[in-house]
């Protein structure tokens, strides 16, 4: 067993646990967006962002792919890990407005200003697809291509690839692309709609009618307020 | 060995040799048979002499004069004046800026009489090509003592009392890196030299491999024996034909000579080489990168830890060095580490080597020790800002380097008051910049490439890298609003903050440094929609001086849009609406008549 500091908590973390699956494993939530249990951890999106060291030597590391080690000392809210956290929300709305994943995540954190000009991309690079197609489908008909803004994912010289069978498993896993924010202003690179929120069913039936459980979490009450 | 009267020592480094010095070995050469001194005199090809402003250049020893700039038409007169009537020539020698005197050796001239040589004590003597005269001059010497006298521990031991930091940039005790690797049990164990050269405007690594790639040779078989590897690579760019053709020579040269491959010197150490071409990635030379990169994957950076000292190139342990750390070896172990200790300063030691480039007047490659001063580099050794400008900053340390400005000349160079001052060590490159600059699209350009050179992994680094870029173009484009200072602080911040490797964790600088010493610029160009230096050509138009104008047509005939008007003698005057912003009259006219104002047509919102 190895064990550390989290948050001034003592954890135990079993050989070739990450510094997530640690804090998962204790309750502590950590926001993610390009990782996924079944695949292996890609690093990319930086929301996973903690603070590891003390003093002033702390740097901060994605904790998705940062591994246990004996003795380490984190902390997965500082004021750092938060302006951070929101830095990469903010840039990756910029990228993909539609994301409900997204748009969720910016109410969670307190996100309520985007300032960069919208791309509308609808995919924030996060890779899921693409280790999804490889690791679970075992078909790598995806893959990443070029770098910097030229960077997408697409299949070998953007041909319909042999490899691919249709399964769908891409689209299912993808943050951006299939969720759509239903809040009152879609269209612009912000939403915020879950913080005004106010359930339309509640005026219909004196009880919220979620399907997805918590409140708000399906998205088709949530209403300007006046 | 066969003795000559005098050698003729010519540079064919990248640089000299795309000025023609190849060409000049072969009139040289032609010349000397045709006056029957080949029996006499020996014309050799040695590598780049650091001194590229003046390139090409020939060498004459023993009487050690340099001559420079040297063209075709020259040489039939210098075979004549110099090698048969003993005259050198003083026509072809160096002259410094504003003297009148030439220099007429090498020892004398400035350039190289501040200079320290350790890892490039070979340039410019040597022939790289021939194995024989790097062993001349004690090659493989240390190799053999580390095979036959040595154990890894007192290799290891050695390097780390020398306190060598790898000269890649980042500054890591080359030995407790050794050590680390040495301590794996797993094999086999890997050896990686890193030669994926690509500042803008670096090019020490490739005059290393070009001029002495033995050394590098030499250091990698004793790093080898210090962690028990048995297989190196030497990663070098595509765009170095003329170091990987070297290296090629220098690893079969080696092999014949039993100084590489199976049973090295009878010792029963085995240990290969095998050469590895980048394809032309700036990222590549992050070290977990470029062990992507050896394995044939896409060239992308991963977390560390694991270190490529636990779990490198195919998951094996692996130490990956920089051209210079491998060229450093062989000097410590042949000199001893206190030598190499009674060099630099208290945490950093040895030498460094700098590619001194932008506005000065000696461009080139130079070696100093640790601690000298920006100030005896740039005007000492570098000769100071051509045409008298001012000086206004250097940048160091590559793309993610930061500028530094003219109050800081007086900085000792060594890795902590560089980090300290916002800049870093880097690879070594140096840009020197005059009041003619812009900071801004200095700026600007660094963002550019690093947006264009980001992998694009990390969501902070891509689009960090991106959006500062758009933000700082805004900006020269007189589209700056006030808050974008306070918001470029930020995402410059968090870029370095969140990113996962060195080129993001980095990338911050150019933003962070130039707003730390130069924010008025910004703020002129952001508030007044003014270039201060008259660089950014939405902001200006170029006028002509009436009272310096003498009509003498030079502009008109560099203009390429026909946008200047006026005949001989008369005053010239530019038409705006065809006016490109191209600066070609500015740079033609010798009267400095045509100057670049704020243009009063932008309008301040």
């Amino acid at each position: 067993m190895i064990t550390f500091r989290m948050n001034g908590l003592e954890v135990k973390a079993e050989e070739g646990w990450s510094v997530l699956e640690t804090a998962k494993f204790y309750g502590l939530e950590i926001p993610t967006l390009c990782f996924n249990e079944g695949l292996t951890p890609h690093g990319g999106c930086r929301l996973c962002l903690v603070e590891i060291g003390e003093g002033l030597r702390t740097k901060l590391v994605s904790s998705c792919t940062y591994p246990a080690e004996e003795g380490l000392i984190v902390r997965t809210d500082s004021n750092r890990v938060w302006a951070a956290r929101r830095m990469m929300i903010e840039l990756m709305l910029a990228m993909a407005p539609g994301s409900k994943v997204l748009q969720d995540m910016a109410s969670r954190f307190g996100v309520t200003q985007v300032r960069f000009a919208s791309r509308n991309k609808e995919c924030v690079l996060c890779g899921l697809c693409v280790r999804m197609c490889a690791e679970q489908m075992d078909a790598k008909a995806i893959g990443f291509q070029k770098r910097g803004l030229n960077r997408k994912i697409s299949t070998p010289f953007d041909m319909r690839s042999e490899e691919c069978r249709l399964c769908g498993a891409c689209m299912y896993i993808c943050p951006a692309c299939q969720l759509r924010c239903q809040g009152p202003n879609a269209e612009t690179a912000l939403c915020n709609g879950c913080l005004t929120m106010d359930p339309s069913c509640l005026d219909h039936y004196d009880d919220l009618q979620c399907w997805m459980y918590d409140a708000g979490r399906c998205g088709t009450c949530v209403r300007e307020k006046t | 060995m066969k003795q000559y009267r005098a050698h003729l020592l010519v540079c064919a480094g990248t640089g000299c040799v795309s000025c023609g010095s190849f060409k000049i070995k072969e009139a040289l050469e032609k010349e000397i048979k045709k006056r029957k001194l080949q029996d006499e005199i020996q014309v050799v090809a040695t590598g780049c002499n650091g001194f590229c402003e003046r390139g090409p250049i020939v060498l004459v020893q023993p009487d050690g004069i340099f001559y420079q700039l040297l063209k075709v038409e020259d040489v039939p007169h210098l075979v004549e004046e110099h090698l048969l009537k003993g005259r050198p020539i003083k026509k072809l020698m160096y002259v410094p800026p504003a003297e009148k005197q030439p220099v007429p050796k090498m020892k004398d001239i400035e350039f190289f009489k501040h200079q320290r040589l350790i890892v490039l004590r070979n340039r410019g003597r040597i022939d790289p090509e021939k194995i024989e005269e790097y062993i001349a001059f004690d090659g493989y010497e240390a190799m053999g003592k580390a095979l036959t006298e040595m154990t890894p521990e007192t290799i290891i031991a050695e390097i780390s009392a020398s306190g060598l930091r790898g000269r890649g940039g980042a500054g890591f005790p080359t030995g407790r890196k050794w050590a680390a690797c040495a301590k794996e049990k797993r094999t086999p164990k890997y050896l990686i030299c890193n030669g994926d050269e690509g500042d803008p405007g670096a090019f020490m690594d490739r005059s290393v491999l070009e001029a002495d790639p033995h050394a590098i040779l030499e250091g990698m078989v004793i790093g080898a024996k210090a962690i028990g590897a048995v297989k190196g690579f030497v990663y070098i760019r595509h765009e170095y034909p003329l170091a990987l053709k070297r290296v090629e020579i220098a690893i079969a040269q080696a092999r014949d000579n039993g100084l590489l491959g199976e049973d090295i010197l009878g010792t029963g150490f085995n240990f290969d080489l095998e050469i590895v071409e980048g394809a032309g990635a700036f990222v590549s030379g992050e070290e977990t990168a470029l062990i992507a990169s050896v394995e044939g994957k896409i060239a992308m950076p991963r977390q560390r830890p694991p270190f490529p000292a636990q779990k490198g190139l195919w998951g094996l342990p692996t130490v990956i060095n920089n051209v210079e750390t491998w060229a450093t070896v062989p000097n410590i172990i042949r000199r001893g580490a206190d030598w190499f200790q009674g060099l630099g300063t208290e945490s950093s030691k040895g030498t460094k080597i700098f590619s001194l480039v932008g506005k000065i007047n000696n461009t080139g490659l130079v070696e100093v020790p640790m601690g000298i001063s920006l100030r005896d580099v740039v005007f000492g050794i570098g000769g100071g800002i051509p045409k008298g400008r001012e000086f206004k900053a250097v940048q160091i340390g590559g793309p993610s380097g930061g500028c530094l400005p003219a109050k800081l000349l007086d900085l000792p160079i060594d890795y902590e008051s560089l980090t300290a001052a916002g800049a870093m060590m880097g690879s070594g490159g140096m840009i020197v910049m005059d009041d003619k600059t812009c900071m801004v699209d200095i700026a600007k350009y660094f963002l550019n490439f690093l947006q264009d050179e980001s992998c694009g992994k990390c969501v902070s680094c891509r689009e960090g890298t991106q959006r500062m870029w758009e933000i700082v173009r805004d900006i020269t484009e007189g589209k700056g609003k006030e808050s974008d200072i306070a918001l470029l602080e930020e995402l410059a911040q968090v870029c370095k903050d969140a990113s996962l490797c060195g080129l993001g964790q980095t990338a911050g600088n150019p933003i962070l440094s130039t707003l730390q010493y130069f924010r008025h610029e910004f703020e002129a160009h952001i508030l007044d929609k003014r270039c201060p230096a008259g660089v950014c050509t939405k902001l200006i138009r170029y006028v002509v001086l009436s009272e310096k104008c003498t009509g003498c047509l030079s502009c008109k005939r560099a203009c390429p849009t026909e946008a200047i008007t006026g005949s001989l003698k008369e005053v010239h005057s530019i038409i705006q609406t065809k006016c490109i912003k191209c600066g070609a009259c500015q740079e033609a006219c010798r009267f400095e008549a045509i100057e670049s104002q704020r243009d009063e047509a932008i309008q301040i919102i």
